[in-house]
């Protein structure tokens, strides 16, 4: 296949983006290897409370104020965020692709009715949004990605109604339409397909929003009360944070890492899916 | 011509970057310009006649370089300069002019100001004296009313007068030298006729020397003194344009004279007259764009009262300059705009009227064929599914439509393997082949071709042109040929209807409308046509080539 050989080598011109690669396969390892590196729940207390990292051997990462081991939370918490992170992006996408798509593609009254329903999740603060959402759903993964997905949508719709609008005029679109293919059949054969692109970029960054998203809910006690999340233990770290610095630090780069690499990931990406845009002497 | 040479290229050899199609952009070109002299670069697209100006104006792109050669112009080699000497250089002694005029100028700056930015960059003269010689430019390039030129802004203007503002900047210095990259091409016919006169005009008085760049030999014929012909990047043949349009030597400039269209229609063919297929009567398109609370809304009637005939095995010609209205015509008769008023009448059946699934059933009975062979190919298809997906929407059993479309890729004279490549594995002119086998496997009775060889070399042009004529007769299709190209036109249409602002002006067999156009402004486009006056080379070196291939 020369034309994946292509693609990886445009996306490994920007190195960037393979040091993001690397990190996230790191986060996915330890995300899958959890139960075995941890077969215990996060939540069991097996140490003495404030234990610093490296006191005790197998205990590298220390243990919180209930002597439950961070190493183990890091490594369920990277499950949680990871899950929440593609779930949520793919049902944002599954929002906003077809409803940009048919905005862009119908115009007219559909696309003003369309994008004024859009602008008006978009005026709403993203954040606020999310709390009141999961607070009236009750905490929980599913309300949690839901809410999510539902500050997240717009984006994406604007982006997928932009690029229809400027492909429903290219000539191979109007020969679909005369040899009588329905509007259904253009749209997802002729159209979308030469979006992805970009919307593939896009995605790419919204599993870092919506990581960092799902991080903020548990901080402030509105993740789900059953799973470990990297959120929900810095929340619980805050109060110590001059007696026991490991128990929000670890968490903290855990976070930092997950997102920077996405947003490397996104970044190489782009310049390999869109060769012509790619900014010169990298 | 015996004076000292403005600037002589010598055995410039350009490297292209690893990865390319060929090692080198140009190889071993020598070339040189007498002061006062008109020297054109013909070629077809890839043949390295840009590449050639950019060399020589130092604007390569980075990863395009020189490796051999010079290019010296006063005693000096230009491709030793660094980009400040460059930026000297540039403007004062050599300026150059652009295609797409509207992209060349900046649109936020008032045109007089952009002359006037020429000094300025340069050093030249006091503010006051700037505004002055813009003033005096324009009216030298003979913009319309050029008090208010100057201070009109790039949109204002018309094609050509923003063409006629950049050959201001352009002589703003008195360069020694004018480079024109395809100047001409975005223009109408009328239009071009004006901007080559006033190039002329500007060379006689001002004795620059011109380096023209085209891939129109009837501009070469008009304007050049010499013509230099490359291919793959080398000169094949140069000399004088009586010499080398009038006589080619070379096989490869026989072939493309030999496929330059003429004026003059071939003789008409003999055609039983069948009934018409199709006619149109009284057909209105007006356009209405933005219109609000506080402004008006601008409306445009695009196509009056339009009403022609076809019949099945012929070719109507619909010609016109941008704007005319061709185009729109044509895209109501495929029903990809609605018409807002007229009939229209396929084999009894009142085709204007038809919307929804019944239309969508229909379509396939009127199918299009476009300009642009690089946008009209979806390019994540492959080719086996761009000729199928429309039959089977149509309900063809899907290895049927495989079937068909392994003979007409076989037909528009593809090898049958293409159908597993996708678009962008093939030229310009195979993908046009595509688009016309992608119309013809809906097995159309009438075929709308929108400037369907506009966008090809002319060597392709001409056996694209071939198979349409051959498609049309093998299938018993009538053909709607939309062109702003009047040679063309001339070469494929049985009938031809010239459009001007929406309105057929006239309408006749081909050789009437040709041979004694009756409306003033047929008279003017056909007048307007460039390389076709009387002692033009060109038609000696049709017969030439002819005879020699």
């Amino acid at each position: 296949m020369t034309k994946s050989k292509d693609f990886w080598r445009r996306y490994s011109r920007n190195r960037g983006a393979v040091v993001g690669l690397g990190l996230i396969w790191v986060v996915i390892l330890v995300a899958l290897l959890a139960p075995l590196l941890y077969p215990d729940s996060p939540w069991r207390m097996v140490q003495r409370p404030f234990l610093p990292p490296f006191a005790v051997d197998g205990f590298w990462f220390g243990t919180d104020t209930l002597g439950r081991d961070i190493g183990s939370g890091l490594a369920h918490g990277a499950r949680v965020s990871l899950v929440i992170g593609l779930v949520s992006t793919v049902v944002a996408l599954l929002i906003g692709v077809p409803i940009g798509a048919a905005a862009g593609y119908f115009g007219g009254r559909w696309d003003d009715a369309l994008m004024r329903f859009t602008e008006f999740f978009q005026t709403i603060p993203s954040f606020a949004l999310a709390i009141v959402l999961v607070a009236i759903l009750e905490p929980s993964l599913g309300s949690i990605v839901l809410a999510i997905a539902i500050v997240g949508w717009p984006p994406v719709a604007r982006l997928v109604r932009g690029e229809f609008l400027s492909l429903r005029s290219r000539e191979y679109v109007q020969a679909a339409v005369l040899s009588g293919q329905t509007s259904g059949a253009i749209i997802f054969k002729q159209i979308l397909p030469n979006t992805l692109s970009p919307v593939i970029v896009l995605a790419s960054l919204m599993v870092a929003t919506a990581i960092l998203l799902e991080s903020s809910l548990s901080f402030l006690g509105l993740g789900d009360p059953n799973v470990m999340s990297w959120g929900y233990m810095i929340g619980a770290a805050r109060t110590v944070l001059r007696q026991a610095w490991w128990m929000s630090v670890f968490p903290g780069l855990a976070i930092l890492l997950t997102v920077l690499a996405l947003n490397l990931i996104g970044e190489g990406l782009n310049d390999a899916l869109n060769p012509r845009l790619a900014r010169e002497g990298r | 011509m015996s004076q000292e040479p403005v600037i002589t290229v010598k055995d410039l050899t350009v490297a292209l970057p690893r990865g390319a199609d060929r090692e080198h952009a140009v190889e071993g070109v020598s070339l040189s310009l007498a002061p006062g002299e008109v020297l054109c670069v013909v070629g077809e697209s890839g043949s390295g006649k840009s590449v050639t100006a950019n060399a020589m104006m130092g604007l390569l792109p980075k990863e395009v370089r020189p490796v051999a050669g010079t290019i010296e112009m006063d005693g000096r080699n230009l491709l030793t300069l660094s980009e400040r000497e460059w930026q000297d250089l540039r403007g004062s002694d050599i300026a150059m002019i652009f295609q797409e005029p509207m992209t060349a100028l900046n649109p936020l700056q008032r045109i007089g100001d952009q002359i006037a930015e020429v000094f300025e960059a340069h050093g030249a003269l006091s503010s006051k004296e700037r505004q002055a010689k813009a003033l005096s430019l324009i009216e030298e390039v003979g913009l319309p009313d050029p008090e208010k030129a100057v201070r009109a802004y790039p949109f204002e203007l018309s094609g050509g007068q923003r063409q006629r503002a950049m050959i201001a900047m352009a002589l703003a210095l008195e360069p020694k030298l004018l480079i024109a990259d395809e100047p001409t091409t975005a223009l109408d016919v009328t239009t071009q006729a004006q901007i080559l006169e006033l190039m002329a005009d500007l060379r006689r008085r001002r004795g620059m020397a011109i380096l023209f760049i085209t891939h129109d030999f009837g501009v070469v014929a008009e304007i050049g003194d010499r013509v230099v012909v490359m291919r793959y990047g080398e000169v094949v043949e140069q000399g004088t344009v009586g010499d080398v349009l009038g006589r080619p030597t070379h096989p490869y400039t026989q072939r493309l004279i030999a496929a330059v269209p003429p004026l003059t229609p071939p003789p008409p063919r003999n055609r039983n007259d069948d009934a018409p297929i199709l006619t149109v009567e009284g057909l209105n398109k007006t356009f209405r764009s933005g219109g609000g609370l506080f402004s008006k809304a601008r409306v445009v009637k695009a196509v009056t009262d339009v009403t022609f005939k076809i019949g099945r095995g012929e070719t109507l010609g619909i010609v016109g300059e941008s704007g005319s209205g061709k185009s729109t015509a044509g895209r109501c008769i495929v029903r990809l705009l609605d018409p807002d008023s007229g009939a229209i009448d396929l084999l009894g059946e009142d085709w204007s009227a038809k919307s929804g699934a019944a239309l969508r059933q229909a379509r396939k009975r009127v199918q299009m064929i476009f300009q642009d062979p690089y946008a009209s190919l979806n390019p994540r298809r492959k080719v086996a599914s761009i000729l199928t997906e429309g039959p089977v929407a149509n309900g063809v059993a899907r290895e049927k439509a495989l079937a068909r479309a392994q003979e007409l890729i076989g037909l528009v004279g593809l090898d049958p393997s293409a159908l597993d490549r996708f678009p962008h594995e093939f030229s310009g002119g195979q993908r046009q082949r595509i688009g016309i086998a992608r119309a013809l496997a809906m097995d159309p009775e009438v075929l709308v071709a929108d400037e369907a060889v506009s966008a090809l070399d002319v060597s392709v042009q001409a056996q694209v042109l071939e198979l349409l004529a051959d498609i049309r007769d093998r299938f018993h299709l009538a053909l709607i040929f939309i062109t702003h190209d009047l040679c063309v036109a001339a070469q494929i249409c049985d009938r031809i209807a010239v459009m001007r602002r929406g309105e057929i002006v006239e309408m006749g067999p081909t050789e009437a409308v040709f041979g004694n156009p009756q409306h003033s402004y047929t008279q003017a486009l056909l007048g307007a046509v460039p390389g076709w006056g009387e002692n033009s080379p060109l038609a000696e070196g049709r017969r030439v080539a002819g005879a020699a291939s």
